[in-house]
């Protein structure tokens, strides 16, 4: 069972024989670990692994990939966004706690993908990958590149409550049936759990900045203004991408009424419906009749697709 | 609920450490769901994970799967299971003494599962928190609130007094405290 060949550099001497079983790490050197992982949670395989994917009769199954893929892409796209401030917070806890939930929604990216990517015959790797900036079904407010830390939380404060919202409808916790759909509503279900701790992080962060100083409200208050005009695109209506998911995109009075307790604590002040379409220099929540979910991106979508592409894209058989 | 503990790999399996928190098994975290050994089809274990995200699936699932053909057990597969979603009361009683005794508070009950979420803001101005007691959302507007979980005491001293200081650990499972009356920083599973 022993291996003297894979023992820890720099054991001491006489330290009793240490058995594999007790630490999973070193099985990563073993020679027989038939996935040849590089390392520690490498060696990947599809996250629907092993899950009943058929689709139930009467669940069609092109809505069902277009809203599966539209829920992922806003979660692979704002997660990698989340990952850019990783070495850039302010305190060690929240750069936990943002790597944190950036690891949720790429987990949840995958899962979607790959279930939309099963019906369309691509992997969630093609999906994620290899597909053009139009192809993508991410709203925008996800591609918004965060000019500070008081637009990060109030951007994570209006996605995830919308997406919460959303995963709550999917899941069969609110006043629908869930969605037809079994798998997308076990990933939803799932979701939700995360997304609650999502929420309630970035409200705090709401709340401490907006009740805080003089400046961190004023900062507060500026991200509010640039980006309630923004949420607009996720209760656009939206025929295609979200048909299959009950409640459609969304109740805007319930998102509402979240928003509001949470400025009504913070002391901030929700700008007046729908607002001034487009602030000064930042990009509109729609171009003309198109918006994310039609594949009309803004104009940071190419520099995070470059980024986020560039190593799958350099070797396209890679495996991780 | 879990199924399949009277078959033989059941052991095996259920004995793999979590490699996150290697005190605990996969049975005391309540990751491990069945065990199988239909016909033809060799052994099938069947796990869940504890997030979305988790990294530590596949480490889990090639750990399991090396521990079985090592007790004679050649043709292992390794499934995953969504539905029901993990939750931190399928902990057992096991477990939860092993967190303890590895200075991790374990978790309180979990929330409910029926309806929407309430919104928990656990992040008062410091004041109110203060005088409200920890965790509590404080004088508000009316709304979809409640009041924060229920905080947990310090594994090192016993304290029912202490503070939330990340909701996030250094995994997505834990959050971060400190106990006012002794001090220390600890971590705590969240209640999921």
């Amino acid at each position: 069972m022993s291996d003297p060949g894979s023992a820890p550099d720099g054991a001491p001497d006489g330290a009793p024989d240490r058995d594999f079983d007790d630490n999973p790490y070193d099985l990563l050197a073993r020679d027989d670990d038939a996935a040849h992982r590089w390392a520690f949670g490498t060696g990947f395989t599809d996250p629907l692994d092993g899950i009943d994917r058929s689709v139930p009769d009467g669940v069609d199954q092109g809505q069902l990939a277009r809203c599966c893929l539209a829920l992922g892409d806003d979660a692979l796209i704002y997660s990698h966004r989340l990952q850019q401030w990783v070495t850039r917070m302010p305190e060690l806890e929240e750069e936990t706690a943002l790597a944190n939930v950036a690891l949720d929604l790429l987990g949840q990216a995958r899962m979607l993908l790959s279930r939309a990517g099963g019906i369309v015959g691509r992997s969630e790797d093609q999906l994620a990958f290899f597909r053009a900036e139009p192809e993508f079904r991410n709203v925008r407010l996800a591609e918004h590149a965060d000019r500070d830390f008081a637009e990060l939380t109030v951007r994570l404060l209006l996605l995830s409550t919308w997406r919460l919202a959303l995963f709550e409808s999917l899941a069969g916790r609110g006043p629908g049936a869930g969605a037809a759909d079994p798998v997308l509503a076990a990933i939803a279900a799932k979701g939700v759990n995360e997304l609650a701790y999502h929420r309630d992080y970035a409200a705090g962060w709401v709340v401490r900045l907006g009740d805080g100083t003089a400046l961190s409200h004023a900062k507060a208050q500026a991200a509010l203004d640039i980006l309630w005009p923004q949420a607009v695109e996720l209760f656009r209506p939206d025929p295609d991408a979200l048909a299959a998911c009950p409640g459609g995109i969304g109740d805007r009075a319930a998102f509402d009424a979240i928003v509001d307790t949470v400025l009504a604590a913070a002391g901030l002040d929700r700008p007046a419906a729908p607002g001034p379409a487009c602030p000064p220099g930042r990009p509109p929540a729609a171009v003309g009749e198109r918006a994310g979910r039609d594949g009309a991106h803004t104009a940071a979508m190419a520099g995070i697709l470059a980024e986020l592409q560039s190593v799958a894209r350099a070797d396209p058989g890679a495996t991780w | 609920m879990v199924t399949g503990a009277a078959r033989p790999a059941y052991a095996v399996a259920a004995a793999t450490p979590d490699p996150e928190l290697p005190a605990l098994t996969i049975e005391d975290l309540g990751i491990l769901r069945s065990v199988d050994d239909p016909p033809g089809q060799g052994v099938v274990i069947t796990i869940t994970p504890t997030y979305s995200g988790c990294p530590a699936m596949r480490e889990i699932a090639a750990d399991i799967e090396a521990r079985l053909h090592r007790a004679g057990f050649p043709r292992v597969t390794v499934a995953t299971r969504l539905a029901p979603p993990w939750s931190t009361d399928w902990i057992t009683a096991e477990g939860r003494r092993k967190l303890a005794a590895a200075g991790i508070a374990p978790p309180s009950a979990a929330p409910s599962r029926a309806g929407p979420v309430p919104l928990t803001l656990a992040y008062p101005p410091p004041a109110s928190a203060l005088a409200a007691g920890p965790l509590s959302s404080g004088p508000l507007a009316p709304g979809p609130l409640a009041p924060g979980p229920l905080a947990p005491g310090c594994p090192r001293c016993g304290s029912a007094d202490t503070r939330l200081t990340a909701q996030f650990g250094a995994t997505a499972c834990k959050s971060l405290h400190r106990c006012a009356a002794c001090g220390e920083p600890f971590e705590s599973v969240k209640p999921l």
